[in-house]
């Protein structure tokens, strides 16, 4: 075992900017699994500025755990072959700040835990990258003994959690700024 | 301009911001320069230094409305966030990490190596990762159908590339130098000459996305966006390092630029660290 003793100050970040589509953005990059998949979701929502309109050049990955709450450890995410699930995607939003994934619902990694998706957010404008997460709404115990949940009042708290569609489906909306403003997270370390 | 264009203009946020502005050269440095002194003043105070962008930072007009108010809420990475997505040679091709190489014919403008490692905030290698990275062409023009400066494209360039980083954490691209470009974010409005990197950690508390500048640039204090980093120190960070011994005879010119990822959250394991 190396000894890692030094520490070092990190590179800062600076923003996506615009020019970023034919670098980053890839084939079914924002399929998680195949539309065919059993037991496969549709996660959208629209980015928003500080006034309520929509972001059109935003880009967002999400990393979630598999439906049985696995984290995979397989490469593969840039070339899709359909069937490996890696848990990692990314997608550029439309002209309208719209975004969609087809991904399953990922299940809790631990017992008891409340099971959620996580958001980076990139943009033009935006001068470093933001984290956030994505709560399923059904497991209300869970999520009323989530350690984050629990540290924030009740008007942020909600930022957090998706809502469930009638058909299934996950809608998450990301705001900037203003009212309702999404609750974004800084880590240890950073 | 056509009426095409003007209506293009009007609709896409992308081509204008409704937040620029014609604001002068001068009225943007005045900007910057007040909150650096600001930031100046409250070091010598013995206030924190700062190692990453502001993102409230108003010289650059599309933050304005970009940037959440509320504090980011600090708290404990748990189960996904102590781990990040794999990437290996089945993602990226070994040639994707020459820029040169992509079309029928060569690229015109100097050719460079740009190289250097990926490390955590423990000084450990970051190994086996992705690493993305994209750029203006050698007369500062993107492809990108909303990159309208008439500058002239390249048609054997495309200015994107990919690699996997090696056991060391060192990753190595062969390109073309990039021109400053013309933006709208003020009048006269110039970018430093610039390379945008894609990053991954062993955690996704790591992920990044930054910029890579050549030493010496001009346009530096100019620029709202490279400025946006108020500490001078942490400025200097993003600045590549002219190394003549990545510099090949008779053919290319070299720069180093290592990247400092923020630290992993994760309890290593031995097998993991000396693997």
């Amino acid at each position: 075992m190396t000894e890692a003793t030094t520490k070092l100050v990190a590179t800062p970040g600076q923003t996506i900017g615009p020019f970023y589509g034919y670098a980053l953005p890839f084939e079914k990059g924002h399929e998680l699994v195949h539309r065919a998949h059993p037991g496969s979701i549709r996660l959208h929502g629209v980015v928003s500025d500080g006034h309520g309109e929509p972001i059109p050049d935003s880009m967002l990955e999400i990393w979630q755990a598999d439906e049985h709450g696995k984290i995979s450890r397989k490469d593969g995410s840039l070339v899709r072959d359909d069937h490996t699930f890696t848990g990692w995607g990314r997608v550029a939003v439309d002209n309208v700040g719209h975004y969609t994934f087809t991904t399953v619902n990922p299940g809790p990694t631990e017992e008891g835990k409340a099971p959620f998706i996580l958001l980076t957010v990139f943009a033009r404008g935006l001068l470093n990258r933001l984290f956030t997460r994505i709560y399923l709404p059904e497991d209300t115990e869970a999520l009323a003994n989530d350690p984050l949940l629990s540290s924030l009042p009740e008007d942020r708290r909600r930022t957090l959690i998706a809502t469930r569609e009638e058909n299934g489906d996950l809608r998450f909306d990301i705001r900037l700024q203003g009212n309702n403003e999404t609750v974004f997270l800084s880590y240890p370390g950073a | 301009m056509s009426t095409e264009m003007q209506s293009e203009s009007f609709e896409n946020s992308h081509v204008l911001d409704p937040a620029a502005t014609a604001d002068s050269q001068e009225t943007i440095n005045k900007e910057i320069n007040d909150i650096h002194a600001a930031y100046r003043k409250s070091v010598e105070d013995g206030g924190a230094e700062e190692t990453q962008p502001r993102i409230d930072f108003a010289p650059y007009r599309s933050s304005l409305l970009r940037h959440p108010t509320k504090d980011l809420h600090h708290t404990d990475p748990e189960t996904i966030e102590l781990w990040s997505p794999a990437f290996g040679h089945r993602d990226v091709h070994a040639l994707e990490a020459d820029l040169t190489i992509q079309h029928n014919g060569e690229p015109l403008g100097e050719r460079i190596v740009v190289q250097g490692k990926v490390l955590d905030g423990d000084g450990r290698p970051v190994r086996n990762q992705l690493v993305e990275i994209w750029q203006a062409n050698a007369a500062g023009r993107y492809v990108h159908k909303r990159d309208q400066h008439p500058a002239p494209i390249d048609p054997n360039f495309t200015g994107v590339g990919r690699c996997i980083t090696g056991d060391d954490g060192s990753y190595r691209f062969t390109t073309i130098k990039p021109a400053p470009y013309p933006w709208k974010n003020h009048h006269n409005a110039w970018r430093p000459a610039h390379i945008h990197f894609s990053l991954f950690g062993t955690d996704f508390t790591q992920r990044m996305i930054t910029q890579m500048y050549f030493p010496g640039d001009p346009l530096f204090s100019l620029d709202p966006i490279y400025q946006s980093i108020t500490d001078q120190k942490a400025r200097d960070r993003l600045v590549a390092t002219y190394d003549h011994s990545i510099t090949s005879h008779e053919w290319n010119t070299g720069y180093n630029w290592d990247i400092v990822l923020t630290g992993s959250n994760r309890t290593w394991m031995e097998d993991e660290d000396a693997e």
